[in-house]
């Protein structure tokens, strides 16, 4: 009995620069069940745009991924030949990326791409072309917009094309990395809205930001990145009022919230250059817990904490966590 | 003229437009020349020591409106006055002397920063430039300004250059090159925009430091409406290029008067809210500034637009001392 649409095992993902390997993930676990809204919390280079690419095998140069399984429909995607991951990646596992440009042809018109993903797929032209303006009117773009090239549409606008393609197919999973860091509140909340509408009709969402509030209001389940590791993971309750990791917690402390009267913190120290993280946890320079706590020493700095489980759903890297 | 010492700075009715070009069959045709209508008309005061912050959604005019207020671009109409001393028109050569006493501080600390300069000697620059130092001794306050602003240690630092720094630390170098100076007046643009939140407050908390230090005045410019709350005193509204709402920043959020303000408000992700209902939602988003809407130029957006709203500009009302909005359902 299993209601997991997705399963990542043991993912590691490398680039390799010339100035060195960068380890930008590494032995990252997680599991996407049917109805789900996972979200990655990370900074820029905490790996969690990483993931959301290995995810679909496209990682891009001079990226690999090193080691690790993602299940999807019982199927490895990383070990499976190309125009088998091809039939699967638009249609059954959609992306929505950053910057819409990148996912939309900047000199093709919008109708002929919305309706392209439908024919490539194997529907029949007309059929894509009626489907092509339902799809762009339950995304509250007006129909004469089929005409329109991506440069003249506004970004919030292009990003819900891209919904709107996702759409097409009631894909299984759909996978976002910051579709909303470009846009205003008010559009971001929008997009959030049709993120949402898809997951009601059945599509699992894993979703990217940096934003921790971002996270708490839409999710199901948040896992924390930092430094290329998950270290926290859980339902969102438990995240959000029982955080367990120094790094989650600090994370609250230094974000601010418009409705409640509280001043924010920075986490002291910069995140690490991973081509030469720090021993041990990965955290513990920036942490305070550790600065503290004698005992901690030659434990924090250096030994790797694993994920434990310290109730049902809720895991956590960390050595406070016993071991 | 009375010179009023207690504001900083004075903006009345600033306007900036943007000559859109015309086609050359525009020209036959003799279409009118069009314009975007980016700063539309904005009055506002800050006072010394004070934070204002220009909150609006990205084409809003807020950058525009810094830049102009600055001379870094000329404004189309209305009048800039720093310091008792109206700045609207004078030649660039007077601007100089002035120009010290005013500094921006700009979004992306990627691109502010040459990539080919030492971080030392790029914040030693504005002393060598406005020939208040000589070399030894710029060099001496870059090296005492880096240790200020938390880059330490500050001889090893002074040799690095930008791609050696993250972005917190970048932007540490931008607000240490802005600041050498001893600037009375910032524009600081989306200052914190770009960097993470585990270092927003430190740097949030260094502007605030130097506000104290040097009682400086900010016009602090960004989307983001809750760290606005932090650092300000005082909050104005901009959509479209006008201002909507302007007041202290807890009149404004424990009694937003205009329909936008609040829609802002409630679209601002909160963990203390997170299972809220939104309550005021807005459709669409912010049109372009070359064909405003008449009347009430938020109104094609508003749920609680009326008739007058399509027809007549509303004026600021004062909801209570110094809060104003602009909007017919306040009156």
């Amino acid at each position: 009995m299993d209601d997991a649409v997705l399963e990542v095992k043991n993912l590691h993902v490398y680039y390799f620069t010339i100035a060195g390997t960068v380890k930008a993930v590494e032995n990252v676990s997680f599991k996407i069940d049917k109805g789900d809204w996972v979200t990655f919390v990370g900074e820029s280079g905490s790996g969690k745009s990483t993931v959301a690419h290995a995810l679909v095998n496209l990682v891009p140069n001079p990226g690999k991924i090193v080691k690790g399984e993602v299940i999807f429909d019982g199927k490895n995607l990383l070990t499976m030949p190309p125009e088998e991951l091809r039939k699967i990646r638009g249609k059954e596992i959609s992306m929505i990326f950053q910057d819409p440009m990148t996912s939309l042809d900047p000199l093709r018109k919008i109708g002929d791409q919305i309706t392209e993903v439908m024919t490539v797929h194997g529907v029949d032209k007309e059929e894509a072309q009626k489907r092509a303006k339902e799809l762009l009117k339950s995304v509250n773009i007006p129909e004469d917009r089929l005409d329109y090239y991506p440069h003249q549409l506004s970004g919030g606008q292009r990003q819900r094309i891209i919904i709107s393609m996702a759409m097409a197919f009631h894909s299984k999973l759909i996978i976002a990395d910051e579709p909303t860091t470009a846009l205003d509140v008010i559009v971001q909340d929008s997009i959030m809205d049709l993120i949402e509408e898809l997951r009601k009709r059945g599509t699992s969402v894993f979703f990217i930001t940096h934003d921790i509030s971002l996270a708490s209001e839409r999710s199901s389940k948040i896992g924390i990145m930092y430094a290329g590791k998950l270290v926290e993971f859980g339902l969102v309750d438990q995240i959000i009022e029982n955080p367990k990791h120094p790094y989650t917690a600090a994370l609250f402390e230094s974000t601010p919230d418009l409705w409640v009267d509280k001043t924010i913190t920075s986490i002291p120290g910069y995140p690490p250059d991973l081509r030469d993280p720090p021993k041990g946890c990965r955290f513990h320079p920036r942490c305070h817990v550790f600065k503290e706590r004698a005992e901690l020493k030659g434990l924090c700095d250096a030994k790797e904490p694993i994920m434990k489980e310290v109730e049902p759903g809720h895991f956590v890297a960390c050595h406070l966590y016993g071991d | 003229m009375v010179i009023k010492m207690d504001y900083i700075l004075e903006v009345k009715d600033l306007k900036k437009y943007f000559p859109v070009r015309r086609s050359f069959t525009d020209m036959l045709k003799k279409e009118p020349e069009k314009y975007v209508r980016a700063v539309d008309g904005i009055s506002f005061k800050i006072k010394r020591g004070e934070t204002l912050s220009l909150i609006g959604e990205s084409g809003c005019g807020k950058t525009t409106a810094g830049r102009t207020i600055l001379r870094l671009i000329e404004p189309t109409g209305g009048k800039i006055i720093f310091e008792g001393q109206d700045i609207t028109k004078i030649p660039e050569k007077k601007l100089r002397p002035i120009r010290r006493k005013m500094q921006i501080i700009f979004q992306d600390p990627y691109a502010s920063l040459s990539p080919k300069m030492k971080i030392g000697d790029a914040i030693a620059h504005p002393l060598l430039i406005h020939g208040l130092a000589d070399k030894e001794e710029a060099k001496e306050r870059a090296l005492k300004m880096l240790k200020r602003v938390g880059l330490t240690p500050e001889d090893e630092f002074y040799h690095r250059y930008p791609h050696h720094l993250s972005g917190g630390q970048r932007q540490r170098v931008v607000i240490a090159r802005a600041m050498i100076l001893k600037p009375k007046f910032i524009v600081a643009d989306e200052a914190v925009s770009m960097i993470d939140a585990s270092m927003r407050a430190s740097i949030l908390e260094l502007l605030n430091d130097f506000k104290r230090e040097y009682n400086l005045s900010m016009l602090f410019i960004t989307h983001d409406i809750d760290i606005g709350k932090l650092i300000s005193d005082r909050i104005a509204v901009m959509y479209l290029g006008k201002i909507v709402e302007i007041g202290k920043v807890k009149d404004i959020l424990n009694n937003p008067q205009h329909p936008y303000t609040k829609a802002l408000m409630e679209a601002v992700p909160s963990i203390a809210r997170r299972k809220r209902e939104k309550k005021v939602k807005i459709k669409g988003e912010i049109p372009n500034a070359i064909d405003i809407p008449p009347g009430c130029r938020f109104h094609p957006r508003c749920p609680f637009a009326m008739d007058i709203c399509r027809k007549k500009e509303p004026e600021m009302v004062e909801i209570e001392p110094e809060h104003f909005a602009a909007c017919h359902l306040l009156k």
